[in-house]
């Protein structure tokens, strides 16, 4: 009711009565919004389009010569892969040539990458290889470090959010009750969130060192003295997981308080219903709480996942990729490439490819929400 | 009587899990904080000692300030300090008006182009920084200044290129929209009628009673800001304009590669806490505020 007659009210003042101060009216908003308008354009679209054009060309940051254009080829140069099928070397009568220890013998794979009788090959470097019985197959890429930045980014992505997501929902469940003491605990969880991730990864850069490390410490202490300490970061299998542990420690609060905010949604009178029904604790949660939860579920899976692909400062402050790119990530990349190695075009290129990438997750979450309302 | 008991002592124990838990993960979360602040007192050789026993969160044995007098020597800490606080707080101030008054007109006045500007606005929520960091370097390192000395081509090195292309924000946009488009709209028909014009029904009518929604803002913007990093290490190659996260790495690697071959961790230690802890002061006096506006990034879900 007070809607309708809100609306009748704005249409009755903006009719025909006062054409005028329509106009102004008019004006005066352009006015008030040219200013954010005009930064907009200038330092959000035009380069989000620029990054699309730079792609297609070969600009760099500081170059004596003439811009060109490219076409495909810089994406050419980033994305292509190639199975390479090699069969055992065999000599003359036709027996598989073994090595010493009585393996398979075969090509070499820059044979054929530096081979002009294999121009399709050309440029190619080996980034992983498979034995299939007798049969080898290598997985060539042009990139290989960007492939391998690629993997590390997803392989981040994949674990960082379901786990973060979790703890912050184990979080929120923990303080969501009215007890002694629960606002302390609250402010304690939430405090690595205003710290900086750059003084986190230093914190942590001694918290993982191999000699003096604290986890090192606790991890032996905790053991007995059965622990062998680990150089955390600079192992290749050990870096990755660290840096997402550390990762999920700093930010973690906020999706316990966003996690809060959805729970303290629900109506209570659902949980009364409940009780009334003879659901235990874990029936309400699941019958509850968590279709209550649904919308805040997609929104923090959607969040922590955007984040985690721009995964970077941690990466330049820790470990510059290393050891042996094995922490490399797709902004580490263009950061790398678009910066460091003053290549605009190139960096413009993982950048398009990354939008792309978070561009899907976006979709992905309209169709989950939408599924939701319909 | 029995089942009664029983039912208690379930509860006991399961307040005794619940609260045990809760200690646990409060230790994880604030150990590496206390551990870094302790040890900013502690001298090299101690503090190295000290961190394979419980004795790294404890402030025991020869506890001095000297490493902060050490740190501010090896690195201009005090120039970090003053250029970040100012490029965010000229950040944050510009970007309350010029969000603000786009939020405005947005959410209370009638205009063309309103709709796609709103459209523009929802889809950029979603374009992390990340994306356009490549493209608005090459941007910015084009774009013509005037200086004291003239015009200058080139905005790198400088506190403008810290600033300028970070006022305008989406997401601020778009919580002033949601707040002033709760308003009652019959204030500002009352103004209108007294003859009040539309920047001083925003100025005078609209700003005044939304302080919760510009206190967000600012909080959000503002630790943004603060920590940012991508950006000004490709911005600010020369010490004079870099902000202290950017001077924290530099301190860092500088004190990876010098002539000893030990890192100081006990400076390092020191600058972190220097930056640190101001910040987790403001949170605990203004905690509503910053978890408020950290509950309000969850709206738009």
């Amino acid at each position: 009711m007070a809607q309708i007659t809100k609306v009748e009210t704005r249409n009755q003042m903006r009719s025909s009565k006062w054409p005028i101060e329509r106009n102004t009216e008019a004006i005066t908003a352009w006015l008030m919004a040219s200013p954010a308008m005009i930064l907009m354009i200038l330092f959000l679209i035009i380069p989000f389009f620029l990054a699309f054009y730079f792609s297609f060309t070969n600009q760099r940051l500081i170059s004596p010569n003439p811009t060109e254009f490219l076409g495909l080829q810089n994406y050419k140069q980033l994305l292509t892969l190639k199975i390479l099928r090699l069969d055992p070397i065999k000599n003359e009568s036709g027996e598989p040539v073994l090595d010493e220890d009585g393996n398979f013998t075969y090509i070499r794979e820059r044979d054929i990458t530096r081979n002009p009788d294999y121009p399709q090959y050309a440029g190619l470097q080996r980034w992983n290889s498979w034995d299939v019985g007798k049969t080898r197959f290598t997985l060539l890429a042009s990139d290989v470090v960007f492939m391998k930045s690629l993997i590390n980014t997803l392989y981040f992505a994949i674990v960082i959010v379901p786990g973060q997501a979790g703890l912050g929902l184990i979080l929120a469940l923990l303080i969501n009750r009215r007890v002694k003491g629960v606002n302390v605990f609250r402010t304690i969880y939430f405090i690595p969130v205003v710290v900086s991730i750059v003084v986190v990864s230093i914190l942590f850069r001694f918290i993982y060192d191999g000699d003096n490390g604290l986890l090192n410490s606790a991890l032996v202490f905790i053991t007995g003295g059965a622990f062998k300490p680990i150089d955390w970061l600079a192992n290749t299998t050990t870096a990755m997981p660290a840096i997402m542990l550390m990762s999920a420690w700093q930010a973690v609060g906020i999706h316990m308080i966003i996690w809060l905010a959805g729970l303290q949604n629900i109506p209570f009178t659902l949980y009364e219903a409940a009780d009334i029904d003879g659901a235990n604790a874990f029936q309400k949660f699941l019958y509850v709480t968590w279709p209550g939860l649904h919308n805040t579920a997609v929104f923090i899976l959607v969040t922590i996942t955007i984040a985690a692909l721009g995964l970077f400062t941690q990466i330049h402050v820790m470990t510059r990729g290393g050891p042996l790119d094995s922490t490399s990530t797709v902004i580490f990349q263009a950061v790398r490439k678009g910066f460091d190695m003053q290549n605009i075009a190139y960096g413009s290129t993982i950048s398009v490819v990354f939008f792309i990438l978070v561009l899907s997750v976006a979709i992905i979450q309209r169709y989950l929400t939408r599924e939701k309302s319909s | 009587m029995n089942i009664s008991l029983t039912i208690k002592n379930k509860r006991r124990l399961s307040t005794f899990v619940r609260y045990g838990l809760m200690i646990i993960l409060a230790l994880i979360f604030a150990l590496p904080i206390v551990f870094m602040i302790v040890s900013s007192f502690k001298p090299h050789f101690q503090l190295l000692q000290d961190s394979s026993s419980l004795r790294a969160f404890l402030p025991v044995g020869d506890l001095s300030v000297n490493n902060y007098f050490d740190a501010f020597a090896r690195a201009p800490i005090s120039l970090f300090v003053f250029n970040s606080v100012l490029v965010t707080l000229v950040t944050v101030t510009l970007g309350l008006l010029v969000n603000s008054m786009m939020g405005f007109a947005l959410a209370s006045m009638r205009w063309k182009g309103k709709d796609i500007m709103l459209l523009v606005i929802i889809a950029t929520l979603i374009l992390p920084f990340e994306t356009i960091a490549v493209p608005l370097l090459m941007v910015v390192s084009r774009l013509p200044w005037i200086g004291a000395g003239g015009i200058t081509q080139g905005w790198l090195n400088s506190y403008h290129v810290q600033i300028i292309p970070f006022i305008v924000d989406a997401f601020s946009i778009f919580l002033f929209v949601q707040h002033f488009k709760s308003q009652p709209y019959e204030l500002i028909e009352a103004a209108r009628m007294d003859g009040a014009g539309w920047l001083r029904i925003y100025a005078q009518v609209i700003v005044p009673i939304s302080g919760p929604v510009f206190a967000t803002a600012a909080i959000l913007r503002g630790l943004f800001m603060w920590n940012q990093y991508l950006w000004p290490i490709m911005v600010t190659q020369s010490e004079q304009y870099r902000p202290v996260m950017v001077g924290l790495g530099y301190f860092y690697q500088l004190s990876t590669s010098n002539t000893t071959g030990i890192l100081p961790w006990g400076e390092v230690m020191a600058y972190l806490s220097i930056i640190t802890i101001p910040i987790i002061v403001l949170f605990l006096v203004m905690q509503q505020a910053f978890i408020e506006s950290i509950a309000s990034t969850g709206i738009k879900g």
